[in-house]
């Protein structure tokens, strides 16, 4: 038995630390909210560093997870996360029934990228319907006369041509396939378009990664990738000929034309994709990412960090955005954005 | 002791007899609990997956056991390549793992010397720790690519049906499968064969360490008498060693098996993922674990309960695999008349 002295003594030490303990979780409280999102890893490398620029500017965390559209997708509708990312957009009955809002957030470009001895990036020119024709196995030479047709003046050796596309189901499989329906009606009729497809030939790559590193090993192969990939890894690309008839060379310019040639305006939920854009100078294959929110938030604080962060990105992060190779949403569309915030969702 | 416990009461000795029983009827339980843990995680999972699979059984039948399309597009799906991809390469990881583990382990107990054999078992251990990850980056930068510049050319120009020069070899005209086995259009490494390759190099350590151990378990009265009557080292380790672990070698191999069966990101990385069923061991194909991998975080609706179906089959494959090794065991038990 405790003498009443060392009884004393120690419920005083319980009381003091038990005084700690609830002082400093006053202080736990008083911290910035986190939030979390989780989707399309499309976005990943650009969600990073907004959130870090955006963490160090207001003190508040944003926690992405990289998992994929559509378990993005699958978690926004149990309201498990704040927002979910998907690089296909959701339909609007889906979206009537969750009761969800979505809207686009930035924008890249996908590529096909070569591996041909003595090509360089810029060199080979081709059009949707060969594009098509080369990925549905019926144009299996590079000296193919209809390649050779788009190509006066580069010699292209007599190899064949080893198809690498994407083994997992992913956003930029999804835009590259929408624009080959889109251009090709075989294509459209056999094969359709989606995250993952019945590919009726080649080699299956795990990501974007992965099918970079099979075209920079297989001679005479053709794959798909995102632009970021492209010029990091220094692989030849293809120019392609776009809706208007000219030739485009990927850049920064021409999927910033893409977007701000898309028809918004007539799209209710922004649900567009902008394939085989209309303008000039518009890069055939340009893609974004839709950020999805409930309209009425189930956690109003989170809501509300998670709209001031997308205010930032949209704002401000457009240095960060095309570093990292993407694209900032050009600035008309960045009002419709902003006015559809004030109209659909209830802060 | 005997002293002391007739100076105890009587009472004493009850509490304490009965509170031995009592632990004892505890401790019991508790393994009996161990052991139901693990049988109800099985079957939970078993159970998880075939509930999963529920809606592409009822939708397609056995049709998806012989099926081999997986049309995303049009919701059309077949378990064959997927299925076929898996046990064609791990039997082809068990065809090159076995003689070689079975080499390692006889060199390690028979005939290394005493100071190597440590270095070398402490070696094949650390590989077996190597994450397997890491053996699919190996495959996919430096094997691959190796594999398909020189390796690979001369396979299809003298056993395929497909050759550079169109002159077929005389294997590949007169013995039959061989042509097919080794034709194939495309010039890059993944594939079938080299995923095999990569596995087996994973299994070796599993297999070749319960090898090891086991063999040197076997009475050295045994191998001495052996020895002293003539025999060399081959016929010791062939007819005396091997018989008498012949239960335990067979556990271990297929405890590689197993690995090999369920293996996911090495395979993944180096199996080109392909899903079309080919008959040449040199074009790309797909196996379970990677398919799974690859495409369920994306898969919504009937293709993620295709998916789940391919999981169950996995299951299916492997306790039918493990029952043929049951099986073969009795059948060579009852021949030594056990």
């Amino acid at each position: 038995m405790l003498t009443s002295r060392k009884y004393l003594t120690r419920s005083a030490r319980f009381a003091a630390v038990a005084a700690i303990a609830v002082a400093s979780t006053f202080g736990v409280a008083a911290q910035a909210t986190d939030i979390t999102g989780a989707g399309s890893s499309f976005v990943y490398p650009v969600m990073s560093k907004w959130s870090a620029a955006y963490a160090e500017k207001t003190g508040n965390h944003l926690n992405y997870q990289s998992v994929g559209s559509g378990a993005g997708i699958a978690q926004i509708k149990e309201g498990t996360i704040d927002f979910g990312a998907s690089d296909a957009p959701m339909k609007a009955e889906d979206l009537q029934k969750y009761g969800l809002g979505q809207f686009p957030i930035v924008v890249g470009g996908i590529v096909p990228v070569v591996n041909i001895t003595g090509v360089q990036a810029d060199q080979i020119k081709l059009d949707g319907v060969t594009l098509a024709d080369i990925f549905l196995g019926k144009i299996t030479n590079w000296n193919d006369p209809k390649i050779a047709a788009l190509n006066a003046g580069l010699t292209l050796p007599a190899g064949k041509i080893t198809v690498v596309h994407r083994s997992d189901g992913s956003g930029t499989s999804f835009n590259f396939t929408n624009y080959l329906s889109k251009v090709n009606p075989e294509w459209a009729s056999k094969i359709k378009f989606g995250t993952a497809v019945e590919w009726p030939t080649g080699v299956g790559g795990k990501g974007n990664e992965g099918v970079s590193q099979y075209v920079r090993q297989i001679k005479g192969s053709i794959g798909y990738v995102e632009y970021a990939y492209a010029v990091k890894n220094k692989l030849a690309w293809v120019d392609l000929k776009n809706a208007s008839g000219n030739f485009m060379k990927p850049s920064a310019d021409a999927f910033a034309a893409a977007a701000a040639t898309a028809d918004w305006a007539s799209a209710k939920d922004f649900n567009l994709i902008m394939t085989n854009a209309p303008g000039a100078q518009a890069w055939p294959i340009t893609a974004t990412t839709w950020m999805i929110m409930y309209k009425t938030p189930k956690n109003a604080g989170n809501s509300k960090v998670a709209f001031d962060f997308f205010k930032y990105a949209l704002e401000n992060g457009q240095k960060a955005a095309s570093d990292l190779d993407y694209v900032p949403l050009p600035a008309p569309l960045v009002s419709k954005i902003e006015a559809y915030w004030a109209s659909e969702y209830k802060h | 002791m005997p002293a002391n416990q007739a100076a105890l009461p009587i009472d004493i000795l009850e509490q304490r007899s009965h509170r031995d029983a009592r632990h004892e009827r505890l401790f019991r339980w508790l393994l009996k609990g161990c052991a139901l843990i693990v049988l109800a995680s099985l079957l939970g999972a078993a159970g998880a997956t075939l509930w999963g699979g529920r809606e592409a059984f009822s939708a397609f039948g056995w049709h998806f056991l012989v099926s081999s399309a997986w049309d995303p597009g049009n919701d059309v799906y077949g378990a064959v390549v997927p299925v076929y991809g898996t046990i064609a390469t791990s039997l082809i990881a068990l065809l090159i793992a076995v003689p070689i583990s079975f080499g390692i382990a006889v060199y390690l107990s028979e005939v290394a010397p005493a100071w190597l054999r440590t270095p070398v078992a402490s070696a094949i251990e650390l590989l077996a720790g190597i994450p397997s990850i890491i053996y699919g980056m190996w495959g996919l930068f430096v094997f691959a690519p190796f594999f398909a510049n020189h390796i690979k050319p001369w396979l299809t120009n003298n056993l395929g049906n497909k050759p550079d020069d169109g002159k077929l070899s005389w294997v590949a005209e007169h013995v039959p499968f061989v042509g097919k086995l080794f034709g194939s259009d495309y010039p890059f490494g993944a594939s079938i064969l080299v995923a095999g390759i990569v596995l087996a190099v994973m299994i070796i350590p599993f297999i070749s360490s319960v090898m090891r151990e086991v063999f040197q378990t076997v009475p050295t009265r045994l191998k001495e008498s052996a020895y002293a009557l003539g025999s060399s080292t081959w016929e010791v380790s062939w007819d005396i060693v091997l018989p008498y672990t012949r239960s335990a070698v067979i556990g271990g191999i297929f405890l590689g098996l197993g690995r090999a069966l369920g293996e996911t990101m090495a395979v993944t990385f180096v199996l080109g993922n392909a899903m079309h069923l080919s008959a040449s061991l040199l074009d790309p194909g797909a196996s379970i674990a990677s398919t799974i991998a690859n495409q369920f975080s994306e898969a919504t609706g009937l293709q993620k309960s295709s998916l789940m179906a391919l999981a169950f089959l996995l299951f299916v494959v492997t306790f039918v695999v493990l029952l043929i090794a049951r099986l073969m065991l009795r059948q060579l038990a009852r021949k030594e008349g056990r």
